[in-house]
């Protein structure tokens, strides 16, 4: 056996006695919904004990973020380690000790456009789960028009002076910090005025406002600045090559948002829909127009889930054309809500109910109305397919 | 194994991309159409698919073969989508000798030489009604003296009016709609009580209706065991449909890449119809769903070529995704084509009728859909 391997078997080996040690039982339970995430950040209220143990355990070790260097708080692990670590980690069925807007998508902007003393400030409070973060992107006039934005900032020497509007802010009444795109050249050509900015959200200039969605919960904000304040120290990157950074991040969030619902625990599609609709003699689902429906479905899926493969495996060997990401996301959120569509189908009535105990407080509902969203946030559909047209098969403008 | 094409697995694209585009482009097809042929294929390019190891790229290096695999032979096969080569190789090349190399040396001793020396092809005798079902197969093969007595009628034998073998699906025991009880057999060109009626397609192929009427045929025809031909069957119908889906994938690109040509010359109120967003993303969708189906045939490739239990899904997955892909490539060709769409002067109309034939062959995307479905468990 090559040392390498051996090494893995190892790091395995000790992987997954440290998990069985100290992953508290409680936090190797499938989350039943958002209210089970941990979140971290300085207003968070631990669900449990376990939950703020497991945090503050795999914190320690680096492991909230295991990719990222030690000096910023990470695990300082190798690409197969990480892939092992979550490998462990779903044997036991342990829960991700932190969900973070930090992690997913500010730390690999910072990692990539930050300067030694912003990564030093701002990493490791996200990694611990000290700090939380959310995002200052779209607003009322810049939707897929993202460029569009408006939100002004204007330099005063040691600081920029920040008003407008931000929309979509996920949890901004939650968060601690926002990572925004403003504008601080409204002369320059729309891409070259923006600039990508870090702020406490902890002052009296910021005015977040929640906004209810047709699933019944909060998880956006609109968010109001009024003459709020950004140290000029965190200006990521140059100023007015905001958009430089806001590219890369919407290419992170682009595979965040396609992977969403296609590896989740639980019952499959069509065990879902055998055990309300049944099955005849044969054992076939008992209604036939369905059961074709779910079974095209499923070919999609299993194909989506072998280009997602193709996608990974071509991304580390440097072959993309970045704008692939547009057509992974393209894809895997118009199957998202078409799965969920099918559920709701298999469901019936079932499904609908919206408070009961027995429908866990309407999850298949909520989950089917909150995957409508999966198209339009990130850059939609129709967006996706813009960039695929232009960048992939060069058809013109 | 990372899922895309390894160095060497380029190299082969390109070889056969090159030979196809010189040797066999669609104008290759409209000659041979044009020219009533009755064979449905060129003898002396399938001589130089000899040449080029395309016609052994399956058999083993003992035997005098390349020694590739699945992955490999859908690399040729999607050129030969690409440029609706008509040939033999993927019922000869790929399906049949998949079956051989399960079903003994004497068939493999009597075959593989004349296959890879481009001097034989192999049609295959499975369906018997206008859908395919191997299972439901039901035509008979009765003990008698030393051998079998073959009795019953198959259609949609691709070639099978010119063939020098059938590899025939008969019933030994059981009933139709059990997988057991059936046997394969090698069946040989001119043998006594079989009469082939060969009808030509919409694609110009040329398929045969065959009647067998107590066909004689020795023991030593069995492919494998007898009643146990399922096994052989199914690595047939594994190769043949992982193959299939390779040339749809090829089809379905081909017929895309045309349109997406036409989109950027062709000029409506005085401007390109490729700036028409109505256009573009109708275009990009059927880009995504061709990467799509091009990944779930790689994968299936890679799974046959590892032995993997997973292989058989997979090509379940592969053959009903390129089915229904490839014909989405061809309707949306024709359509953003146009009038011109509509003649037969132009190519993506000859794609709409290859996609059809090759997306029925070994099951259509609901066959295939089923199936998973079954063995899904609903």
């Amino acid at each position: 056996m090559p040392a390498a391997d051996a090494d893995l078997d190892s790091f395995r080996a000790d992987t997954r006695a440290w998990l069985e040690e100290n992953c508290p039982p409680e936090m190797r339970t499938p989350m039943k919904g958002d209210a089970d995430q941990c979140w971290g950040g300085r207003n968070f209220t631990f669900q449990s004990d376990a939950q703020k143990l497991w945090l503050e355990r795999m914190a320690a070790k680096g492991w909230t973020v295991p990719d990222w260097p030690t000096e910023y708080g990470g695990g300082g692990l190798s690409r197969e380690e990480t892939k092992i670590l979550r490998q462990e980690m779903a044997r036991l069925g342990a829960r991700l000790p932190l969900s973070s807007f930090g992690i997913w998508m500010l730390g690999p902007a910072l990692l990539k456009y930050g300067t030694e003393a912003q990564k030093q400030e701002h990493l490791p409070p996200i990694a611990r789960g000290e700090i939380r973060w959310c995002q200052g992107y779209s607003e009322p006039g810049a939707g897929s028009d993202l460029a569009g934005l408006q939100t002004r900032a204007v330099d005063a020497g040691d600081h920029y002076v920040i008003n407008g509007q931000k929309v979509w802010t996920s949890y901004a009444d939650k968060a601690d910090w926002i990572f925004c795109l403003v504008r601080t050249n409204p002369d320059a050509p729309k891409h070259q005025g923006i600039s990508f900015i870090l702020f406490d959200m902890d002052q009296p200039g910021v005015e977040p406002k929640p906004i209810r969605l047709i699933s019944g919960s909060s998880p956006f904000c609109e968010t109001f600045f009024t003459d709020a304040r950004a140290e000029k120290r965190n200006l990521v990157h140059e100023e007015n090559k905001g958009w430089d950074v806001a590219k890369y991040l919407l290419g992170h969030e682009r595979e965040m948002i396609s992977g969403m619902g296609h590896d989740g625990a639980g019952k499959t599609l069509p065990q879902m829909a055998v055990e309300a609709v049944g099955a005849d003699a044969e054992g076939r689902l008992a209604d036939p127009l369905m059961r074709a429906d779910i079974a095209l479905f499923e070919v999609r899926a299993a194909a989506y889930r072998a280009q997602g493969e193709r996608f990974n495996d071509e991304w580390k060997a440097g072959r993309l054309n970045p704008a692939q990401a547009s057509m992974m996301k393209y894809y895997g959120t118009e199957l998202n809500k078409r799965r969920n569509e099918l559920v709701m189908a298999a469901g019936g009535s079932d499904a609908l109910e919206w408070e009961s105990d027995d429908s866990d407080g309407g999850k298949k509902a909520r989950d089917w109305l909150r995957s409508k969203g999966n198209s339009i946030e990130g850059g939609t559909s129709e967006i996706q397919l813009n960039i695929v047209a232009k960048r992939i098969l060069e058809l013109p403008s | 194994m990372p899922l895309y094409l390894t160095e060497d697995q380029e190299m082969l694209r390109d070889s056969a991309s090159g030979f196809m585009a010189e040797k066999a482009p669609v104008a290759h097809l409209r000659k041979l159409r044009d020219s009533d042929d009755s064979i449905g294929h060129d003898p002396a390019l399938w001589k130089e698919f000899a040449e080029m190891g395309f016609t052994s790229i399956l058999i083993s290096e003992d035997e005098g073969g390349l020694g590739l695999g699945h992955v490999e032979a859908g690399v040729v096969l999607e050129e030969i989508g690409r440029n609706l080569t008509p040939s033999p190789l993927l019922s000869t090349g790929i399906a049949a000798v998949a079956a051989l190399q399960q079903g003994g040396k004497h068939h493999r001793d009597r075959w593989f030489p004349a296959i890879a020396a481009g001097d034989a092809t192999v049609a295959l005798a499975i369906d018997e009604g206008a859908k395919h079902g191997p299972a439901k197969t039901a035509m008979s093969a009765e003990r008698s003296g030393n051998g079998f007595r073959l009795t019953g009628r198959k259609q949609f034998v691709v070639g099978g009016h010119n063939a020098d073998m059938l590899i025939v699906a008969a019933r030994t025991g059981g009933a139709p709609g059990d997988s057991d009880g059936i046997t394969l057999f090698a069946v040989e060109k001119g043998a006594a009580g079989m009469t082939a009626d060969p009808r030509r397609l919409a694609d110009a192929s040329i398929a045969a209706r065959i009647e067998f009427d107590g066909v004689e045929v020795d023991a030593d025809a069995v492919i494998g065991e007898v009643d146990a031909g399922w096994g052989p069957l199914t690595a047939l119908l594994s190769a043949g449909r992982a193959g299939a889906s390779a040339e749809l994938l090829g089809v379905g690109q081909g017929a895309a890449d045309r349109t997406m040509a036409y989109l950027k010359e062709r000029k409506q109120f005085g401007v390109i119809i490729g700036t028409f967003q109505a256009l573009q993303h109708r275009a990009a969708h059927l880009y995504a769903e061709l990467e799509v189906a091009r990944a779930a045939t790689l994968k299936a490739q890679q799974l046959l070529d590892a032995g993997s239990s997973k292989a058989h899904g997979a090509v379940h997955t592969a053959k009903a995704m390129t089915g229904l892909t490839a014909q989405l490539a061809v309707q949306e060709g024709v359509q953003m084509h146009g009038g011109v769409g509509m003649t037969d002067e132009y190519d993506v109309g000859l794609y709409m009728k290859r996609a059809r034939t090759l997306a029925e062959l070994f099951g259509d995307a609901n066959y295939h859909a089923d199936r998973l479905a079954r063995e899904a468990g609903y």
